[in-house]
């Protein structure tokens, strides 16, 4: 999932400076690693960041509560991910929690934070529509821009929503669009397939013949050896075309 | 806690939005980690960073390779210092305090506790 998500974020190929919020035990930050980014991981849980320091992961971990806010200074980072997180967010844990506040809060910092044009892919298990929408609207009106990825909508357990923002557009560059999401293709595929039909029909219209002058030679030899007795005698006519009737 | 990620901190108690970066460090404990140097991300790192805040915070750490100003031409040598300061001088324990609002950020086992109270949100 976290490599799904790397390849979501489009990322240069160099090292960049990466956020990795609700990095939990430090696997995703394990991967960040292995691609040779740097990154920053928040937890809201101790005991998980101590399993992550156990494992010695390479990032800088916070212990830190991102429905408060995140508290770096403005274009820090080159991209943030998030897997199986975003969710909690919506929960009221204390009666003082207030979801869209909470998320409001989240993301306007979190927006705030990052380089313009740098994208956010955030892996999560929504409950319901309801909580999808809660969560793109408030996305939206910080000023996200993007959409809802979701791969192998037709599988129920390969089937994985990625909400996949951009701050902003590159300045100067191309327009993001939101990636393609993976097990949907179906249409397309068949358009592939006629097009390698047609292909193959013209391929059978221009195939060279085989039966030239070797391939009779070959045929009357084996005719000999088997014992026929009709076999016309080899001459500098074999194999050769006739001419055109008039 | 890296140097590097220090100078990006600043203070995020709602309403403190002035004079919240760079936060203070003291009682500080330093430890040296060694990791491979990679000058093409320092030099992308360099746009980033607050040179004058990186200096102060150095300074009160009792790092005092760093120039006052960033010079201009970045040889290999002075890369490399740097990446000794920012990538592999991590702070182990210590706490960081706000130069607004003296909100206190205590640092264990080199993670940072960010939590606030409920008034502070």
């Amino acid at each position: 999932m976290s490599l799904r998500a790397l390849e979501l974020l489009n990322l240069p190929d160099e090292t960049c400076f990466l956020l990795d919020i609700g990095c939990g035990s430090g696997l995703s930050g394990e991967i960040l690693d292995d691609e040779g980014h740097i990154w920053i991981g928040l937890d809201i849980s101790p005991s998980m960041l101590q399993v992550a320091l156990d494992r010695e992961v390479e990032g800088d971990l916070f212990l830190q509560d991102i429905g408060q806010g995140m508290n770096f200074r403005p274009g820090t980072f080159d991209g943030a991910i998030s897997i199986s997180v975003l969710q909690w967010l919506c929960n009221a844990d204390q009666q003082s929690h207030n979801p869209k506040s909470r998320l409001t809060r989240f993301f306007s910092t979190l927006y705030a934070s990052l380089k313009r044009g740098a994208r956010a892919v955030f892996q999560l298990y929504p409950e319901n529509d309801d909580q999808c929408e809660l969560i793109m609207n408030v996305a939206m009106r910080c000023g996200f821009e993007g959409g809802l990825v979701v791969d192998y909508p037709n599988s129920k357990k390969a089937k994985k929503y990625y909400l996949c923002l951009f701050a902003g557009q590159i300045p100067g560059g191309q327009k993001q669009q939101i990636p393609q999401a993976l097990g949907e293709e179906k249409e397309e595929h068949d358009v592939i397939y006629s097009n390698q039909r047609i292909r193959e029909r013209q391929k059978g219209k221009q195939r060279k013949s085989v039966k030239n002058r070797d391939w009779v030679l070959h045929k009357k030899e084996v005719a000999r050896t088997r014992g026929k007795k009709d076999v016309p005698f080899d001459s500098k006519y074999t194999g050769r075309k006739r001419r055109p009737k008039f | 806690m890296r140097l590097v990620t220090h100078n990006m901190l600043q203070c995020h108690v709602k309403g403190c939005n002035s004079n919240n970066f760079p936060l203070q460090l003291s009682d500080v404990e330093i430890e040296i980690q060694e990791t491979d140097f990679n000058p093409k991300f320092l030099r992308n790192m360099l746009s980033k960073l607050e040179w004058n805040a990186l200096v102060k915070t150095a300074l009160e750490i009792n790092i005092t390779t760093l120039p006052n100003v960033l010079p201009n031409d970045l040889d290999e040598e002075f890369l490399k210092m740097l990446h000794r300061v920012l990538l592999e001088t991590h702070i182990k324990q210590g706490q960081m305090i706000c130069p607004n609002c003296n909100h206190t950020y205590p640092i264990k086992d080199g993670i940072p506790n960010m939590l606030l109270s409920e008034t502070e949100t």
